[in-house]
């Protein structure tokens, strides 16, 4: 590895204190015989009370991280850590983990045992972690999720639910145990136009009144603007842009933001990357966004004497700080005024 | 909250009921079913082993059917209908034990070896595999020759190779049940493999299961009739040695077809009678079916 | 031109415990070599409207009105006519390119597969037509020996508007074209849709819940709420000014990055889309309607004039509306 091994400050400076994060994170697969680097080097943060968007492409290993921040995935390197501690994958202390850090996955149908209950669905957790007072908790937590009154809600089946209401119980599961964070997959890419709203305003109205810190994992940067504090742009299993949402969002450093920003249908003009789609099993050397990047082929990269560097070498791990950065060679060199 | 609970299971039961009753086939095996096994339940209030005894027959040999002796009487004197009405009881407990044991291996084996990824599973199928190969019948028939014959034997010796189709069965439906969401979502909630396994995969597995077991049982009394037949017994009076023992005196030859046909029918109608029973289990409690009719 | 004309088109689902109404009045008309996108949520009967169409509909289904393909009624037509004018006039892109494309066959042979069908082409004639139709799309012709797991999810999509182009349609319904694909993927292939239908003067119906992507593919928009056409207008206009407030919820679903607006504020419609056995009295969008009044439970709203080339069917319209012009215009 030529990478500079960037050490992972946690986030504090901007106030916040660091509650989930990912160092230096690895996870490798065995594909078709090949193997996949699903996710190849991350830092990643998420403070107390933060809601952080990660955005990528399908096959970008944004997935697999969350997955991993969960615990559900073992990392081939690095660690994750939760409150100052590295995870330990032992029984116990695994199983309070998941107390403190919960999962919303993007299909709420499936999400829902359809042979289970409302009631039974949101009363799983607390019977996996022997809570007291079952039956106050599940009620708080649908009321919480804006099932109410609670009650009426207790004796549905998921098919009788419309797909907001869904994701409400699926939510509401989730807050049964008072975790800290939510890891949100997709949230809101199976609901109606007209429901994602309201889904996306709980995930903020829990943010303030209960303090909750959140992980979004999308493909879609209106949904990031709509409710995240920070964005981070994952391409190829790795972090190529991060930083506050409207910095980001509004001014990107890096070609592939830029590119994923100018073909949202109201921007004036397009970048459409060609190529092939990237394939964790094969990245390239030295910058890995470098075939694809429209500022190499536009030959701005070879007016600020970068080209070589990008062709040759991988730009350095983002480290874990609040503040814009990004991992390109043209826009180290270019600074602001790229 | 839990009566409430009842209540919505029970309507459930009643939607389930709703539909099992258009299953007119079903219907009919159901019945049949049922009849049988109240016959051999009851039984022992009427009649005794005496009837399967030798010395107790007191009808001529192979006396055709009459008013006094409806089905016939076989080479002892024996009435064939209290034979056949006190076989029925040794048929049926070896039919639903075998079933029971087969049902048992079969699901906590393709429970494992569908929910354990690695070499765990791996090693349970090959295990499940290298049973699928044997041949059950003479593996049952070795069996019992060494364990001895008696009913216990039979039904462990029946149970232990008729599982690995059941086992494989519920593999499949595990897999498919396993690469559903909420078990990642459970999973996330903190539960663990037992937790999984009986919350989410069993309940999920229950409605094949159930539909398996009835043609389970179905196949359990024809490998019983055939040990029998072959010569591997309890010795004990069922449908299987009364065949057995047809073709022993030569009940062909002297023309005392009774004696073949009456325990061979009831063998016939009861196979039928849990096939049809299974059929509409299927029918019914498949959840795609229902789903497509919903 | 008027190419399609739909005339008061409802669609019923008859069921078990009785009838559905999935379409309720539906006219529309589209000019050909336009662009017209149908938006709605799940179950507001948009790609019950869409089959309807090319009568494509389960015996189930009862269909109402007129539908006037180029002066022709599709809905009188007879089987016959009506086979020639599905593969020869008009073809159906459906959203899940998956399902779409057989996983044993190669690409090339799918899409020959109708020109050869119907003798359009000799099988050379065909692999020429196939080079081509893979090179319109933006695909080496290589790929026609390609089978469909060999191609990525936006590649199949490809394929399946090759497969749409291959007669030679006049009018192309895309069925959430771009559903489930990336957001870089889904431009790639709205910027193909929105170049193919420039060049060959094709009519286009796009289908989707995403108004920012009607908008920025079609002419005029169509809102579709619980089976009827609740606003009408230049596509344009409707995204950024909506007259009637479902449109207005649906078009601030997704917003556009950058706008101070929409920044942790995310904007979406209380209530449940309305179960269409059950539908509300009068105005059927009234109890999730943010600005409902009190007469809306028992009025009949009907689609209004709302600026040039635009109606709504929303009684804050109406009220706006110069006196005198009750009715449609279109």
């Amino acid at each position: 590895m030529t990478e500079t091994q960037a050490s992972a400050e946690p986030a504090a400076a901007a106030g916040r204190s660091t509650l989930l994060e990912a160092r230096d994170l690895h996870v490798e697969f065995a594909a078709r015989g090949r193997r996949a680097r699903a996710v190849d080097g991350v830092n990643l943060a998420i403070g107390a009370g933060e809601i952080v968007a990660l955005v990528g492409e399908s096959g970008c290993g944004k997935t697999t991280l969350a997955r991993t921040l969960l615990g559900l995935e073992r990392p081939t390197s690095g660690s994750v850590r939760y409150g100052g501690t590295e995870l330990s994958y032992r029984g116990r202390a695994l199983k309070s983990y998941r107390r403190e850090v919960q999962l919303v996955l993007q299909d709420p149908m499936g999400s829902l045992n359809p042979r289970q209950t409302v009631y039974e669905a949101v009363a799983e957790g607390p019977r996996i972690h022997g809570l007291p007072d079952e039956k106050e908790v599940v009620a708080s937590a649908l009321a919480r999720a804006g099932l109410r009154p609670p009650e009426r809600f207790f004796l549905r089946y998921p098919h009788e639910l419309s797909g907001g209401q869904r994701q409400r119980v699926v939510i509401a599961g989730a807050l049964a145990l008072d975790p800290k964070v939510l890891v949100a997959d997709e949230p809101v890419a199976s609901l109606d136009a007209s429901v994602r709203g309201e889904i996306l305003a709980l995930l903020l109205r829990l943010r303030d009144e209960l303090g909750l810190s959140a992980l979004v994992v999308t493909h879609d940067l209106g949904l990031a603007w709509n409710i995240a504090d920070r964005v981070a742009v994952m391409y190829l299993g790795r972090i190529v842009e991060s930083g506050p949402v409207e910095q980001v969002l509004t001014a990107p450093r890096h070609p592939y933001t830029q590119a994923l920003l100018s073909v949202l249908p109201e921007s004036p003009e397009r970048v459409v990357l060609t190529g092939e789609p990237p394939d964790p099993t094969r990245i390239p050397g030295g910058c890995r966004f470098h075939a694809r990047c429209q500022v190499l082929a536009s030959g701005r990269a070879a007016e600020a004497g970068v080209d070589g560097r990008c062709r040759s070498e991988s730009p350095a791990v983002l480290p874990a700080v609040p503040a814009a950065q990004a991992a390109c060679h043209f826009a180290q060199v270019a600074g602001t005024d790229a | 909250m839990t009566s409430v609970a009842w209540t919505r299971r029970r309507l459930a039961f009643g939607r389930f009921w709703e539909n099992f009753r258009r299953e007119r086939a079903g219907l009919t095996g159901l019945a049949i079913l049922l009849a049988a096994v109240l016959a051999a339940l009851v039984a022992p209030l009427f009649i005794d082993e005496s009837v399967t005894s030798v010395v107790s027959g007191t009808g001529a040999k192979f006396a055709p059917p009459s008013l006094d002796e409806p089905f016939g009487t076989d080479e002892s004197g024996r009435s064939i209908l209290l034979m056949v009405w006190w076989g029925s009881r040794t048929s049926l407990l070896i039919g639903f034990l075998a079933a029971l044991v087969s049902i048992v291996i079969g699901t906590v084996v393709g429970i494992a070896a569908g929910h354990l990824r690695g070499w765990a599973g791996a090693v349970l199928m090959r295990i499940t595999d290298w049973f699928l190969v044997l041949p059950s019948l003479i593996t049952a028939m070795v069996l019992a020759a060494i364990l001895g014959g008696s009913t216990f034997t039979i039904i462990m010796a029946i149970g232990v190779t008729t599982w690995p189709a059941t086992a494989r069965l519920i593999r499949a439906q595990t897999l498919s049940v396993e690469a559903r969401p909420y078990i990642e979502r459970s999973r996330a909630l903190g539960g663990g493999h037992w937790h999984i396994t009986t919350r989410h995969v069993l309940p999920n597995v229950a409605p094949l299961l159930l539909a398996s077991t009835t043609l389970e049982v179905a196949s359990a009394i024809v490998t019983e009739s055939t040990l029998a037949f072959l010569g591997v017994s309890s010795n004990k009076t069922s449908w299987g040695t009364m065949l057995r023992a047809s073709y022993d005196y030569g009940a062909a030859t002297s023309g005392a077809w009774w004696y073949i046909l009456v325990p061979g029918l009831c063998i016939l109608a009861v196979v039928m009678a849990f096939t049809l029973c299974g059929r509409a289990l299927e029918a019914v409690l498949n959840p795609q079916l229902r789903r497509a009719g919903a | 031109m008027t190419y399609l004309e739909l005339d008061d088109v409802s669609v019923t689902y008859r069921i078990a415990s009785g009838e559905v109404p999935a379409v309720r009045g539906v006219s529309l008309t589209l000019d050909a070599g336009a662009a017209l996108g149908v938006a709605g949520e799940s179950g507001s009967g948009k790609s019950t409207l869409a089959m309807a169409l090319l009568r494509l509909l389960p015996r189930s289904a009862g269909v109402g009105g007129r539908i006037l393909l180029d002066g022709e009624d599709v809905l009188t037509m007879k089987w016959g006519r009506l086979r020639a004018v599905r593969w020869a006039e008009a073809s159906i892109v459906f959203q899940g390119a998956q399902h779409g494309l057989n996983p044993v066959r190669r690409i090339g042979d799918q899409i020959a597969e109708p020109l050869l069908v119907h003798g359009l082409a000799r099988p050379e004639q065909a692999r020429g037509r196939v080079a081509e139709l893979l090179e319109q799309v933006g695909l080496p012709t290589w790929r026609a020996r390609s089978y469909p797991h060999e191609l990525s999810g936006g590649q199949r999509q490809r394929v399946m508007i090759a497969m749409a182009l291959a007669c030679s349609p006049r009018l192309i319904i895309a069925d959430e074209p771009t559903t489930a694909l990336d957001v870089m993927v889904q431009a790639q292939v709205l910027t193909l849709i929105k170049q193919l239908v420039a060049d060959n003067g094709i009519s286009l119906i796009m289908i989707s819940h995403d108004l920012s992507v009607l908008a920025d593919v079609c002419d005029q928009l169509a809102v579709m709420y619980a089976g009827r056409l609740v606003e009408h207008g230049p596509a344009r206009d409707v995204f950024h000014d909506a007259r009637h407030p479902y449109s207005q919820a649906l078009a601030a679903a997704f917003p556009t990055v950058g706008d101070p607006a929409s920044r942790l504020a995310p904007r979406g419609l209380g209530g449940d889309p309305p179960d269409p056995m059950r539908l509300p009295t009068g105005c059927s969008f009234h109890p999730r309607c943010p600005v409902a009044l009190e007469e809306c439970p028992t009025l009949d709203v009907e689609l209004w004039p709302a600026g040039p080339g635009r109606r709504a069917a929303c009684v804050h319209v109406r009220e706006q509306a110069p006196a005198g012009t009750k009715g449609e215009t279109s």
